[in-house]
């Protein structure tokens, strides 16, 4: 009843080609967005802020860019944590380096600096595909953090390879307070999350979903293989290497290679399965899970069972616990929680007379 | 949660009298502790030996100076990303919030590092961590205490130097993780190298190191007279079985801290025996504090480990080491600044800042030989820079030297130099020490 699109024309193709067709899409975007950067401030701790919301969006952003390369180009990696890596480390070295560089701009360079990294660890899916790209991908997540660790120069000869963030300030303003990195991050993925979704829908996120589905007929229709998986390889990396630089600029503030090890590539992984495969919402959500889930186990088992159990039972429970929700959510929703999304949209549609 | 317990017992029991005992002063110490993964076998012998020294302080003397020690464990994984989460959460629990924070994890010190000074939470790292932060005055509220790896791997120097007598032309192998840990020692290895005249290769290990045919076949190639493993978890058993299989003497394998608990020789089986390792604390159970431990906690059923012969372990005893300090430094601090309430993180601070924990008071912790003395300063954040060494002789691990100084005048210039520069790069003023008090 609340949510139909009946009686609302598009007379025209801007109309018909917005990001969001449905008025109570854009008007629910809009409030969420709202609460998110006017609300979510006011009423959140720092606690809240700096360890809950803060990694929520950056693992957004990282798992919007594996979606774009798995999801919709249907290429699989694993080398996503060293791509942002590479933004991280690039991101420093360019503040490092270049006098008065802005934050922002440096941010950018280091995600082009993950994105062309992508492009060159992409090649090989030229010519191999599924698992074996996966593991031609797992490469480079092991090369790119060998390499952040062999080569002093990456952590401007810091002993133990270990970098710390520079201070970040936009046009003299100091943004060192937990509310003030959560509103910079919030801004950042909220642009970049609209870029995506537009990115999607363009003849560029066509042509990968082309591929994706099968790419011998893509390239009989005339879609240059080549051209669309590099490409979704440099924007996917774009997006990991700007989460990346978040990671460290915005939210851990330290960051060593081995942080971004092949586990945190896997976690980025299970965002995507969980959240919905080829859906950007879907990485929002799956993020959401992933990091929240242990943390509320966590603070179950140790908080409010501590007395009851052992710490390492709890521990080990918790793992348990949510390796079996994993498997639970994969059984009964396969396309994961942005699908369970659409389904409860479709279902809004027609309430209250389904039939 | 002890006093809520105790809250409601009260409650039944006395009705409105409870509200007296409630109000008992409680310090709160929030454990990052991590007793799953790779590492399980490190984080739940720590922190177990840490949690049954607090109950054995809680239990024997009623707390330290009448303030119960209360705490909370808080599972990090071994991740910089939960570790954090941790610290966050953790931050301010408790009447004063947390007093201390002790990742046992080199990245999560990393990532925490700039946050304490906010908080006024003293960061104590012992024996792991950020080495130049023994510069008190750069790092005000960083505690890498005992002793850090650069002085470990002066002292593993001298403990072969007093084997071999001259060093000159000897060739010494660095078998390291390959990380951030295992390249810690390269630089102070190096200088060490080019003022005795030994020489160093260093061969790297990947992580996790359960596979190192091609590092031994190049050991065998180079045949040094010593190696010394820089190790970590499986690599470290991995290796002792890897030298046996080679037919390199494991007498010539000297291995860092984190390659010499029970945890490491015992998976190698008869392939670790006269394997010697360095350690700030020693095994064994027949120190004093263990035995206490073992009458007042676990005679009471509240020990912390599942499995009781893990007590008196490497491991274990080396959370005990850190009890002792954590005990220390609250007890120093309400010297100044008050007994009998919770103090803050601030505070706190000012203890592990001037702890002089000396022979005598050692001995009367029943501690004496089982950790080196310690003295701290506003220079000095590392406090002692001894470890002694131990040989594993197939069934337990063996003290083999006295506790054996470190290169201080070496040590101390190479990390001033690195925390100056880091202090430059975050521009950040060094205190200056004798207005410290």
């Amino acid at each position: 009843m609340f949510y139909r699109e009946a009686g609302q024309f598009k007379p025209s193709y801007e109309a018909d080609q917005q990001i969001f067709p449905i008025i109570q899409d854009r008007v629910g975007i809009a409030i969420i967005i709202a609460f998110a950067a006017l609300v979510v401030p006011m009423i959140a701790s720092e606690y809240w802020l700096n360890s809950i919301l803060v990694p929520v969006l950056i693992f957004s952003l990282a798992a919007i860019g594996l979606n774009i390369l798995t999801g919709y180009a249907g290429q699989l990696s694993l080398g996503s944590a060293a791509f942002m890596a590479v933004g991280a480390f690039g991101a420093y070295n360019f503040m490092l380096r270049i006098d008065g560089m802005p934050f922002l701009v440096a941010l950018v360079l280091g995600g082009l600096a993950a994105a062309a990294v992508g492009v060159v660890f992409g090649l090989p899916s030229l010519r191999i595909k599924g698992f074996y790209l996966a593991v031609a991908t797992l490469a480079a997540q092991f090369f790119i953090v060998w390499a952040l660790v062999k080569f002093p120069w990456f952590s401007n000869h810091s002993t133990s390879g270990v970098i710390t963030a520079q201070d970040i300030v936009i046009l003299g303003f100091a943004f060192d307070g937990p509310v003030a990195k959560y509103l910079l991050t919030l801004a950042i993925v909220i642009v970049l999350a609209l870029m995506a979704k537009n990115l999607v829908r363009t003849s560029t996120g066509r042509s990968w979903m082309a591929v994706r589905d099968m790419d011998v007929a893509a390239e009989v229709i005339g879609i240059r293989p080549m051209r669309t998986k590099l490409i979704a390889f440099a924007v996917s990396s774009f997006y990991c290497g700007v989460a990346g630089g978040l990671y460290a600029f915005t939210y851990l503030g330290t960051v060593e290679p081995e942080g971004f090890n092949l586990d945190l590539s896997f976690r980025i992984l299970f965002m995507i399965i969980i959240g919905g495969v080829g859906s950007i919402m879907g990485s929002f959500l799956g993020a959401a899970f992933i990091v929240l889930l242990p943390i509320f186990m966590n603070v179950m088992m140790h908080g409010l069972l501590g007395d009851y159990i052992s710490a390492s039972f709890g521990s080990n429970l918790e793992l348990m616990i949510f390796g079996g929700l994993i498997i639970f959510f994969l059984i009964v929703e396969p396309h994961g929680l942005a699908r369970l999304w659409q389904i409860g949209k479709e279902k809004l549609r027609l309430w209250p007379f389904p039939h | 949660m002890e006093i809520k317990k105790t809250v409601m017992l009260g409650a039944l029991v006395t009705g409105t009298l409870a509200a007296g005992v409630a109000m008992a002063a409680e310090q709160f110490i929030g454990l990052p502790s991590y007793r799953v993964g790779a590492y399980a076998a490190g984080g739940s012998g720590i922190f177990g030996g840490w949690i049954d020294y607090m109950n054995l302080i809680n239990e024997r003397d009623g707390g330290v100076g009448g303030v119960k020690l209360v705490y909370e464990e808080c599972e990090t994984e071994y991740n910089n990303a939960r570790g954090v989460e941790c610290y966050e959460r953790m931050k301010n629990k408790g009447e004063t919030g947390n007093s201390m924070f002790s990742p046992l994890s080199t990245g999560i010190t990393y990532s925490v590092l700039d946050k304490v000074p906010d908080d006024k939470i003293p960061l104590v790292t012992i024996g792991y961590g950020r080495t130049d932060a023994a510069d008190g005055r750069v790092f005000p509220w960083v505690f890498p205490l005992i002793t850090t790896y650069w002085s470990q791997a002066t002292t593993m120097i001298k403990y072969i130097e007093s084997k071999e007598g001259e060093l000159k032309g000897k060739k010494i192998v660095l078998l390291y993780h390959d990380s951030a840990y295992g390249k810690e020692p390269h630089a102070v290895l190096d200088k060490m190298a080019a003022a005795k005249g030994f020489e160093v290769t260093k061969i790297a290990v990947a992580h996790p190191g359960n596979e190192q045919q091609s590092q031994w076949l190049q050991i065998r190639q180079i045949r040094p007279d010593w190696v010394i493993l820089w190790g970590w978890g499986v690599m470290n058993p991995t290796a002792l079985k890897a030298a046996a299989k080679t037919g390199f003497s494991r007498a010539k394998m000297l291995g860092v801290w984190w390659s010499g608990a029970e945890e490491d020789t015992i998976p190698a089986g008869s392939a670790a025996k006269g394997f010697t390792a360095a350690g700030f604390n020693v095994a064994g159970a027949e120190y004093p504090v263990i035995k206490d431990i073992k009458k007042h906690v676990y005679g009471k059923d509240k020990g912390n480990m599942e499995d009781e012969s893990r007590v008196g372990s490497v491991y274990y005893n080396r959370g005990v080491v850190h009890g002792i300090i954590a005990v220390e430094a609250i007890r120093k601090a309400q010297e100044k600044f008050g007994q009998g309430k919770a103090l803050t993180g601030e505070q706190v601070r000012w203890g592990y800042e001037n702890l002089d924990i000396d022979d005598k008071r050692l001995a009367e912790l029943g501690a004496a030989g089982f950790m080196p003395a310690l003295k701290t300063s506003c220079m000095d954040h590392e406090g002692s820079g001894k470890v002694k060494y131990q040989t594993w002789d197939g069934a337990k691990w063996k003290v083999v030297t006295d506790w054996i100084d470190a290169d201080k005048q070496l040590v101390r210039g190479m990390i001033e130099e690195s925390a100056a520069k880091y202090a430059q790069e975050k521009g950040i003023t060094p205190r200056d020490c004798s207005k410290e008090m």
